[in-house]
């Protein structure tokens, strides 16, 4: 699923670039243009995917990893070490 | 003066809440700078979100929808919509984890550990400050435009030159004070409040201003209708056929005007009595003050079709048209004199003349038959400089245009925000929500803006609401004037305002940290200043950024939305770096210097080829510049990576996974 979810993303990026509605000036329900509607409807598949990314894509275990570090680990510095 | 009130009241409003904000604040500089990592999901996403979106959402993408048309959404708002959410996830996330393990707060400080090298911070941070401040002059040009638009006629006796206005210097500065003072008071938890309040405020009124817009232009329906009629280029991204030769004939219509009055001007030529009577028999009707221009233009047709402007030779007409235009004839004259575009010449000092013209007829907006100085020289312009050629946009720009959201890889504010964040998983609604936001408030924005370039006066269909050659910066300012009451204006206005401050205000902060942290503490000492100490030298750096940011605003101005994509692209350049930093094991001190100086070194080069920022359609090689930016500071990156000795075992596993760094 995880490879799923990064395919749609990789989709939704070539989809970004509609030259098919390049030149086309159609108001849809009789106000909105179709291209502006074409890429809020990407904005709202970006959601809907990202959504799905921080369920089948979310990094396992980094949170625990990281703080099981932390314990192992002396007091951190935020300093260079040079 | 009821617009102002409101305004005043809602700035009453932010500063109470910084003080109630105030009121939690632990004493030390670490909760000052970053609430002691408190900040959950909904604040960090409604700080995240309102910093991210700034001027640049409401006032710049109204302002640029108006000049570009809808395309405006796709190259930056459904883009980012994608790749800000897909830079959390493979930058934010990962730095996260270095931050909390290694107590990192600013990315100098990643940068220092993960690169081996102290002087990184020497060389990155005046740059990573110096991209802050565009960023910071995008909200503080905004602001004192709007504040001017919106409070027109506010004052009796008051700022005359200003239109009875606040002057747009004045605008500014409140705006900067008020959020200093709130920033100074609650630190980063009452900027996080603030954020969080702002931003929800102008989502709503952003839903609100659009309702009361399209209701006052007869509907969605009507208003998308008469786009459709008027400027159908503004409603996709290549160039109406209908609309392209109606530009050709307004155009030669113009030359014509051009000639005979630059004839007419040098002595060149002169109309005897019978012939201007005959003239002025053809006149195009128009209300007093259009007068005196029919009266050129009906003389100019008159003089075109007798051929009495065939005598003119091409450099002349050339000239005539850059004086039309008031643009600079230069001297000498270059060998392309004639075929250069009339866009390449710059424009002169154009304001005196057409002040003077109008000086009879203006006066205070509430004044029975005067019109505003603003009004003056927009009719001025539409009257005298050349039509607007309406321009697609190009597919390669509108492609590159996708690196540009890389910017937030590296934008300090949100950098310190996954620094420091309370976990990894606070991110998760920010990342789902993020596109859906951008969407709710700019969709209704580039409606706006695109509307506006074919709306009609509600008192008169034959009058455009927005006239030609407008300022975009105005645009969103100027239909809330002139199509809702004043009470609506007044909460109108304070969205708009609210989203400005909400970026305004973290950027403060930020940049104060930053200098504590990566200057005064690494250098200084961490026991050298005692907590206090480190909060007022912050304050200091941030009173000075802004007093530089707001020197800055004085000067002429730019598009809010060029600046901001010169802004976007600086950090963009610098994505590779931190994506390199945190994937590839190979990336060395000298590869990341040499990153940094290509990026630095092309974005100066490209920004002062594009008349810093002077011209809004700047492409190089036929891309947006930061392709070239990005392409070079990655090659430099890699190259010199290459060519230099890795970084040691010890950062190796102290940055990546064991079984990576065994390699």
């Amino acid at each position: 699923m995880r490879y799923v979810v990064w395919g749609i993303i990789v989709l939704l990026i070539i989809a970004h670039q509609d030259i098919w509605y390049w030149d086309d000036p159609t108001l849809v329900f009789g106000f909105m243009p179709i291209g502006l509607l074409y890429h809020a409807t990407i904005s709202v598949l970006a959601a809907s995917t990202w959504f799905l990314a921080t369920i089948f894509a979310w990094p396992q275990g980094i949170e625990e990893d990281t703080m099981a570090a932390i314990a192992d680990e002396p007091a951190p510095s935020g300093e260079a070490s040079e | 003066m009821i617009s102002l009130i409101i305004i005043s009241v809602y700035l009453m409003l932010l500063l109470g809440l910084g003080a109630f904000a105030s009121r939690l604040f632990r004493g030390t500089s670490q909760d000052y700078m970053l609430a002691s990592h408190s900040i959950g999901p909904f604040l960090l996403l409604m700080s995240l979100f309102g910093t991210t979106m700034t001027a640049f959402a409401l006032v710049g993408s109204s302002g640029e929808a108006y000049a570009e048309g809808i395309g405006v959404y796709g190259m930056l708002a459904s883009s980012s919509g994608i790749i800000h959410s897909l830079c959390f996830f493979l930058v934010g996330i990962k730095l996260w984890s270095f931050g909390k393990r290694y107590g990192y707060t600013t990315q100098i400080q990643y940068f220092r550990d993960r690169l081996e090298s102290d002087k990184i911070g020497i060389l990155m941070f005046p740059i990573l400050v110096g991209l802050v401040v565009p960023y910071l002059l995008i909200g503080v040009i905004a602001a004192g435009t709007v504040i001017s638009n919106i409070t027109e006629g506010a004052f009796s006796d008051m700022f005359a030159q200003y239109d009875y206005g606040v002057p747009p210097w004045l605008g500014s500065l409140v705006i900067c004070i008020v959020v200093l003072i709130y920033v100074f008071f609650g630190g980063m938890r009452g900027t996080a409040w603030a954020n969080a309040f702002q931003t929800m405020v102008f989502m709503v009124l952003g839903v609100v201003t659009f309702s009361v817009i399209s209701t006052e232009l007869g509907g969605v329906h009507a208003a998308s209708e008469r786009v459709l009629e008027k400027h159908p280029t503004k409603l996709m991204r290549t160039v109406d056929k209908g609309e392209e030769e109606a530009y050709e004939q307004q155009f030669q219509i113009w030359e014509r005007l051009a000639w005979y009055n630059w004839a007419v001007d040098s002595g060149e030529l002169e109309l005897t009595p019978e012939q201007r009577e005959t003239a002025l028999a053809s006149m195009r009707p128009g209300p007093p003050w259009q007068r005196p221009f029919n009266q050129r233009r009906a003389e100019a047709d008159f003089a075109f079709e007798h051929g009495l402007l065939d005598s003119l030779t091409p450099e002349q007409k050339k000239t005539a048209e850059l004086e039309q235009d008031d643009r600079i004839v230069p001297d000498p004259l270059p060998e392309d004199y004639v075929s250069r575009p009339l866009e390449s010449f710059p424009k002169q000092a154009w304001e005196p003349e057409a002040i003077d013209f109008f000086k009879d007829q203006i006066g205070h907006p509430h004044e029975e038959g005067k019109m505003t100085r603003k009004q003056a020289m927009g009719r001025y312009r539409a009257m005298r400089w050349a039509p607007e050629e309406p321009h697609g946009i190009n597919p390669w720009a509108f492609l590159t245009y996708l690196f540009i959201p890389l910017s937030v890889g590296m934008f300090p504010h949100l950098f310190q925000h996954w620094l420091t964040a309370r976990s990894a998983s606070s991110f998760k609604l920010s990342v789902v929500a993020h596109p859906l936001f951008i969407a709710i408030v700019w969709v209704p924005c580039v409606l706006i803006g695109v509307w506006a370039t074919s709306a009609m006066m509600p008192d008169n269909p034959k009058v455009p609401l927005v006239p030609p050659h407008f300022n975009p910066n105005g645009v969103l300012a100027y239909m809330v004037n002139q199509l809702t009451n004043e009470v609506l204006t007044g909460f109108l206005t304070a969205g708009i305002l609210a989203a400005i401050m909400s970026s305004l205000d973290s950027q403060f902060l930020c940049i104060g940290t930053m200098f504590t942290e990566d200057v005064v503490l690494h250098y200084g000492g961490k026991k050298r200043f005692t907590d206090q100490q480190v909060v007022v030298i912050a304050r200091v750096f941030i009173v000075l950024i802004v007093a530089i940011t707001f020197g800055l605003s004085q000067l002429e101005m730019r598009r809010v939305f060029t600046l901001g994509v010169w802004c976007f692209s600086g950090f963009a350049s610098l994505f590779p770096l931190v994506f390199a930093s945190i994937y590839w094991r190979r990336l060395t001190k000298a590869g990341a210097y040499a990153c940094v100086i290509a990026a630095f070194g092309t974005w100066c080069l490209l920004f002062r080829d594009s008349n810093f920022g002077g011209n809004p359609n700047y492409l190089f090689l036929g891309v947006m510049p930061v392709t070239t930016m990005i392409a070079a500071s990655t090659a430099a990156m890699i190259l010199v990576s290459l060519a230099t000795r890795p970084p040691s075992d010890e950062t190796l596993a102290k940055f990546f996974a064991p079984a990576e760094s065994a390699g």
